[in-house]
């Protein structure tokens, strides 16, 4: 030990007492510099919690395949990889649609996803429905609403085609305020 | 010897007493006075402090081994689950005792409200008490998106659903809680930092608030019939009377703690060796569309209040129930901070717990059945019963074809089995007749899909032919009366001991 602190007279207050003005200025200056310190320190932090509700993320033409993948009568699954996927998504980064093909390069491509909450609707080429398997919402095979507990029918995507291949328009996870 | 011993461990007590007030500062906490009549009653918040605990030690040992990226975490999980010597038993036990912390802090706080001890002086208590199970309710949803399978995903993808509703601002409000536009990374990586670092931390500066709040009020006696709460004189009778009957809170009220501690952290314990750790499921691939997810046990209560809602009021409620329920839950006391603790004297109160539990309850239980979703495979996995076929003409027999090929069982059951969506079919012949049948068929209603356009009429034809067949035994076909021609028809006949044909 380098000192025995315990011999060490206390310190006493009452030697030096600053003057009661400065102190009270020194003290709403610190306030003052503090605030303006954190003011200034949390535009990044704010900043970068909710950048993805200030980055505007833009939709794109993406490539589902070959025309002939999606034959005239038969509604199938088409699979894309989605636009803003980064190295870390994984297989999450694919997404689905369900690609109706009902007259010669006529086609309906609607979202996999339900339009009451969002889970996986599945096509039964049989009966020409979409089932959902959270809370039973139905679909015809035109997407529109069949029973349960969905508002609307199933979102569908803008498409195009462009060299024989089967352009949809998608950049975001579909949902009830903006389709997709 | 011996007492060398003694005296070293106590002059390293006294060199570290002086040094740091440890045991001055310790000592009053641990022997503060509390009711006489505090007993069994009282054990469960001491629980769910244990459980809380038992999840920052595993947990803490989990994140060395688990990958928080979406490309990784499913793999990381199965590695620890099969690789790492005690991983599946320590996953196990993450997830048994948060099951088992929710479980405490629901009948600490149904203790505490039918006891009415969040009144006068401790309201404070009472809203942290609030908050803290909003934050474990919170670690249990972040902590089924850390298993990343597709329960994850997709009750993500519920969860924007759900924030998409919100007027003006649900989409960007939608990209924060995803990370971006779509579920990925970015929002496991997002639900991490919220599980292990936000939550946590909150949650350990809210116990410290709710125990610093029990040192300042003291722990509030079981409740008597006609011993009121009168906020000008509560303190001064409460402090006289533990200071007279009051006992120390070690050993007197933490013995019964440690033994039920104790008690049910073995049963924890066993409950994780044999049943396992939790998921993961299906790997989280949005394209594999088999997908049926469902919620952990906590969150079921939602998911079947999502199904059986009307859907007109369903955003309205999706959107304002919630700050209304977390305003009431946190306002409670300051309604009634005041008068008779007893439930015999508060019917009000235990009406409304009880109501209230018995619709949580039941919500749940109706979340496990979840009569309302198709059996996505009950039409390619369920054989038609043989005795429904039995003595049938070929055009029934094609009709239960029909039937079964249409998937009209992921709806409806035969012979007990298949969806519950729709009515049984076991004898609907004696509940409709052909025509109504066939109007059903074709047209759907009462939350069926209309088939009319999806089969042809020899297949409709077909199946109403099979469906008047199933009856119960003796039972006649229905019939709308006056409408009898029907069975004048000769391969429409009824065949009045159809089912009994085949017992």
């Amino acid at each position: 030990m380098s000192c025995d602190c315990s011999n060490t007279p206390s310190n006493q207050p009452a030697q030096t007492p600053p003057p009661s003005a400065r102190r009270g200025f020194m003290l709403k200056f610190g306030i003052g510099l503090m605030g303006i310190g954190g003011a200034i320190a949390s535009i990044p932090i704010i900043g970068y919690a909710i950048t993805p509700a200030l980055k505007k993320y833009k939709n794109s033409w993406i490539d589902l395949g070959g025309t002939e993948d999606f034959p005239e009568g038969e509604t199938r699954l088409g699979k894309f990889t989605n636009p803003n996927a980064s190295p870390t998504d994984g297989e999450s980064a694919e997404q689905a649609v369900w690609v109706r093909s009902y007259k010669p390069a006529q086609f309906q491509v609607f979202a996999v996803n339900c339009a009451h909450l969002g889970c996986p609707v599945k096509w039964f080429q049989q009966s020409k429905l979409f089932m959902c398997p959270c809370h039973g919402g139905v679909y015809y095979e035109d997407g529109s609403h069949a029973s349960g507990p969905p508002p609307r029918g199933l979102f569908e995507y803008k498409w195009k085609i462009v060299d024989g291949r089967l352009l949809i328009d998608a950049g975001r996870l579909p949902g009830l305020e903006q389709s997709v | 010897m011996f007492r060398s011993i003694k005296n070293m461990v106590g002059g390293l007590l006294g060199w570290t007493e002086s040094r740091s007030g440890v045991i001055s500062f310790v000592q009053p906490i641990l022997t503060h006075r509390v009711p006489r009549d505090a007993k069994w009653w009282y054990v469960f918040g001491s629980a769910s402090l244990m459980f809380f605990s038992i999840q920052v030690v595993t947990g803490i040992l989990l994140a060395t081994m688990y990958a928080p990226s979406a490309a990784e975490a499913y793999s990381s999980l199965q590695y620890i689950d099969q690789e790492v010597p005690f991983g599946w038993m320590l996953r196990a036990l993450h997830a048994w005792s948060s099951n088992a912390m929710i479980l405490m802090v629901v009948i600490h706080m149904s203790q505490v409200f039918l006891h009415a001890s969040f009144k006068f002086p401790r309201e404070l208590m009472w809203m942290v008490g609030v908050l803290l199970l909003f934050c474990t309710l919170a670690l249990a949803f972040t902590g089924q998106i850390m298993r990343w399978d597709q329960d994850a995903y997709w009750g993500l993808g519920i969860g924007a659903a759900i924030v998409d509703r919100v007027p003006v601002l649900g989409n960007q409000m939608r990209n924060v809680m995803l990370g971006g536009p779509y579920i990925g990374g970015a929002t496991l990586s997002r639900f991490f930092a919220l599980h292990v670092f936000v939550l946590p931390g909150l949650t350990i500066a809210l116990i410290g608030a709710h125990m610093a709040l029990i040192l300042k009020n003291g722990i509030s006696e079981m409740p008597k019939p006609g011993m009121v709460v009168d906020p000008k004189t509560y303190v001064e009778e409460y402090e006289e009377r533990i200071k007279k009957t009051g006992v120390a809170f070690m050993p007197d009220a933490a013995q019964r703690d440690m033994v039920f501690c104790g008690l049910m952290l073995i049963i924890v314990g066993f409950l994780a060796w044999y049943l396992g750790p939790v998921g993961p499921n299906g790997i989280p691939n949005p394209t594999i569309i088999d997908a049926n997810p469902r919620p952990d046990y906590a969150f079921l209560w939602i998911f079947t209040a999502m199904a059986l809602m009307p859907p007109q009021i369903e955003t309205a409620v999706l959107l304002i129930a919630p700050p209304i329920v977390v305003l009431f839950l946190l306002g409670l006391p300051l309604i009634s901070n005041r008068g008779e603790r007893a439930p015999s004297r508060r019917p009000g109160a235990v009406l409304a717990y009880v109501l209230i539990a018995t619709a949580l309850g039941t919500l749940t239980w109706l979340g496990v059945v979840s009569a309302w979703s198709p059996v996505m495979d009950a039409w390619t996995s369920l054989p038609t019963p043989v005795k429904y076929l039995v003595g049938r003409t070929p055009l029934e027999m094609q009709g239960a074809l029909v039937l079964q090929h249409s998937q009209c069982r992921n709806c409806h059951s035969l012979g007990g089995e298949g969806g519950l969506r729709g009515p049984n079919l076991d004898n609907v012949g004696s509940r409709k007749s052909w025509d109504q049948l066939v109007r059903q068929v074709q047209q759907g209603g009462g939350n069926m899909p209309a088939y009319g356009k999806n089969l042809s009429s020899a297949e409709t034809t077909a199946v109403v032919a099979f469906m008047t067949t199933l009856r119960n035994a003796g039972a006649p076909e229905s019939s709308i009366p006056g409408a009898m021609e029907r069975q004048s028809s000769p391969d429409q006949a009824p065949k009045a001991v159809a089912s009994e044909a085949g017992k």
